[in-house]
């Protein structure tokens, strides 16, 4: 176990809690102004690796993939909320669950009906592809350290919008109290068009960008989307920061338990023994992690509302 | 508008003539569908006590559900392979008797239930659908990786369990058992939610403030209410093992907690006999649509969000109208 090995394992937990906080961050501001339980966002997911892909092959270029994504899944994102999501805002929790679950039957089976059931794959852009020499000797996947930079632009950007500008302030705003902001002249309905279209072009774009590294295919989006839920359950919900801390803490936590877990049980287990004790308990380690967060702070670690 | 008592008679009535006529026909696989019904559903009536009355919108139920099934296939894959479950502290012995296979599902679901109620209880609204959630994934996760009872392969059970008195082995027999065992359910769910205890759970999810202020404690009426619900969709998950004869972590998938909802929802949330119809409608849904369409679950998608945005109060609500406020 070498520190080489140990700093490679924390950069791909950084990337993975990268991409992660992209799903999540979009979820959360979802929750935090429109107080809306959204599983169909896996979907969104899903969508955003399917224009990239599919635009990828039709034009070659990698950059018009990403923007592929962000379009379809800002699109699709737009139109689901002005057709079904709208409706629901004033539902409770129950009807929320059960209109976004039907969401997913439609979006996945409509996807299998248009790309069928074999995988896609999108390529790693040449100027992005082959390792990085860091210092220290240690070389790394330069498509993997590209995915933690856009992650934290993101993110950068993201902090910026919400606390910097009008649109962001109008949110902040809607997660006050959004009878007032409507009785201050505000289009609550475009605002909630807006804000749900651009936490759909956040999960399009973590789509887009990690169909790169793996397979794209229908039912890509569900286990990201549970992921993302543990993000927020221990971030806070409706806490951008929280989803940021969450994220990479879920990223690190998954990445390094994989690792270090069966390690740990070596030193006093028979070697078969302990990869199996190892990787049974670092496939429950996040869960773990949620518990334990949860049992320390009910509401998260930066959430108000219950 | 048909009176509620009707609706569940004739769904009773249907219950029993279908696979009976089914077994004088000889369709056996009417039979199984309507087994695979009967199951389903009693899954959904335990999901129901937590959802309908309590007001807990679980969507980790399928942890149970999966518990119970590998309850059953521990205990089942010891007892065709002759090795012990444990040896220490002391010795535990596989079994393909039904009624201590059915007690030990009920007992781990109920132990698992009630600590995920003592974790998740704590919160409520959206955090306790995501938690609920995230436990069901953390069983689903570990049992595929557990490589003693066949990680993401699953475990074959070779023959069904027998019953003392039964031929298992025949369809109706087994069928004539689930049904015995979902009327049993419904039996006591009725008398539960007439019973004080019912009552103070019903008025705990209305206003949790006021049952507060009268001395009760809403958090425990849950923890027992979540627990007993557990207990139900566990045994469940045990004959939906035998039904099968297999047991693998898809039965731990949230697609399934998803679908528990989706019974509860379509049927009528908190009717006693909602779940039922739902489970039942669903079964009939999955067997005709799928037979028409390849893709059947956009169909089935479209008309989940139809009975969500027009149709509140599902199948039984539709027919017999609202429910009565204080039911």
């Amino acid at each position: 176990m070498s520190a080489i090995l140990v700093i490679e394992q924390v950069l791909n937990g950084l990337q993975y809690g990268m991409m992660l906080f992209l799903m999540a961050a979009g979820l959360t501001l979802i929750f935090g102004v429109m107080g809306l339980i959204n599983l169909a966002h896996g979907s969104l997911y899903m969508v955003g690796a399917f224009a990239a892909a599919w635009a990828a092959g039709a034009t070659g270029s990698f950059l018009l993939a990403l923007v592929a994504a962000l379009a379809a899944a800002a699109a699709a994102g737009a139109l689901v909320e002005l057709l079904v999501i709208r409706r629901l805002y004033d539902r409770d929790h129950l009807d929320q669950v059960l209109a976004t679950f039907a969401l997913i039957l439609i979006f996945s089976e409509a996807t299998r009906w248009v790309f069928g059931s074999f995988p896609l794959y999108l390529d790693i852009p040449a100027a992005l592809s082959g390792p990085v020499a860091l210092p220290g000797g240690i070389e790394y996947p330069r498509y993997r350290l590209a995915l933690i930079g856009a992650g934290a632009a993101v993110a950068a950007g993201l902090f910026w919008l919400i606390g910097r500008t009008r649109l962001g302030i109008r949110i902040r705003a809607g997660e006050n109290d959004r009878e007032m902001i409507g009785a201050l002249g505000v289009n609550i309905a475009a605002l909630y068009t807006v804000v749900f279209a651009l936490g759909a072009a956040l999960a399009g774009l973590a789509g887009g960008l990690v169909g790169a590294i793996q397979s794209v295919q229908v039912g890509m989006g569900e286990p990201v989307l549970i992921l993302a839920f543990v993000v927020i359950v221990i971030g806070g919900i409706g806490s951008i920061k929280g989803a940021l801390i969450g994220a990479l803490l879920v990223g690190l936590t998954d990445t390094l338990g994989g690792i270090f877990l069966p390690e740990f049980f070596k030193l006093f287990m028979a070697p078969a023994a302990a990869s199996a004790t190892g990787g049974a308990l670092a496939a429950m380690a996040i869960y773990i992690l949620m518990a334990a967060v949860l049992i320390w702070r009910p509401t998260g670690l930066y959430g108000l509302r219950g | 508008m048909i009176p509620e008592r009707a609706f569940n008679a004739a769904l009773l009535v249907g219950l029993v003539a279908i696979p009976l006529w089914a077994h004088w026909a000889g369709e056996a696989f009417t039979i199984t569908l309507a087994t695979r019904a009967a199951i389903l559903a009693l899954a959904a009536v335990g999901l129901n006590i937590a959802l309908g009355y309590g007001g807990l919108v679980s969507l980790g139920h399928a942890a149970f559900f999966g518990i119970g099934g590998y309850a059953m296939g521990i205990l089942a894959h010891h007892a065709q392979t002759y090795s012990a479950v444990a040896t220490w502290p002391f010795l535990i012995e596989g079994t393909k008797s039904m009624p201590i296979i059915w007690a030990a599902a009920i007992a781990a679901s109920a132990l698992a239930a009630f600590l995920i109620g003592l974790l998740s209880l704590r919160s409520s609204g959206v955090y306790f659908i995501m938690i609920t959630l995230a436990f069901g994934q953390m069983f689903f996760f570990f049992t595929l990786s557990w490589a003693r009872y066949g990680g993401e392969d699953g475990l074959p059970i070779y023959l069904r369990n027998g019953f003392p008195g039964l031929d298992t082995l025949d369809p109706i027999q087994f069928y004539a058992l689930c049904l015995g065992l979902l009327l049993a359910a419904l039996w006591i769910t009725g008398r539960l939610i007439r019973a004080p205890f019912g009552l103070a759970l019903n008025a705990a999810r209305q206003r949790p403030e006021r049952v507060a202020a009268t001395g009760i404690e809403p958090f425990r009426l849950r923890l027992v209410a979540f627990t007993l619900s557990g207990a139900i969709t566990g045994l469940a998950g045990a004959l939906f093992a035998d039904l099968n004869r297999f047991v693998s972590p898809a039965m731990f998938s949230w697609q399934t907690s998803g679908e528990f909802i989706v019974f509860v929802i379509l049927g009528g949330v908190g009717r006693l006999y909602g779940p039922v119809a739902g489970a039942v409608l669903y079964v009939a849904l999955e067997h005709w649509l799928g037979g028409l369409w390849d893709y059947w679950h956009i169909l089935l998608g479209g008309l989940l969000l139809m009975v969500v945005l027009f149709a509140r109060g599902g199948i039984v609500g539709l027919l017999c109208g609202a429910a009565r406020p204080h039911g």
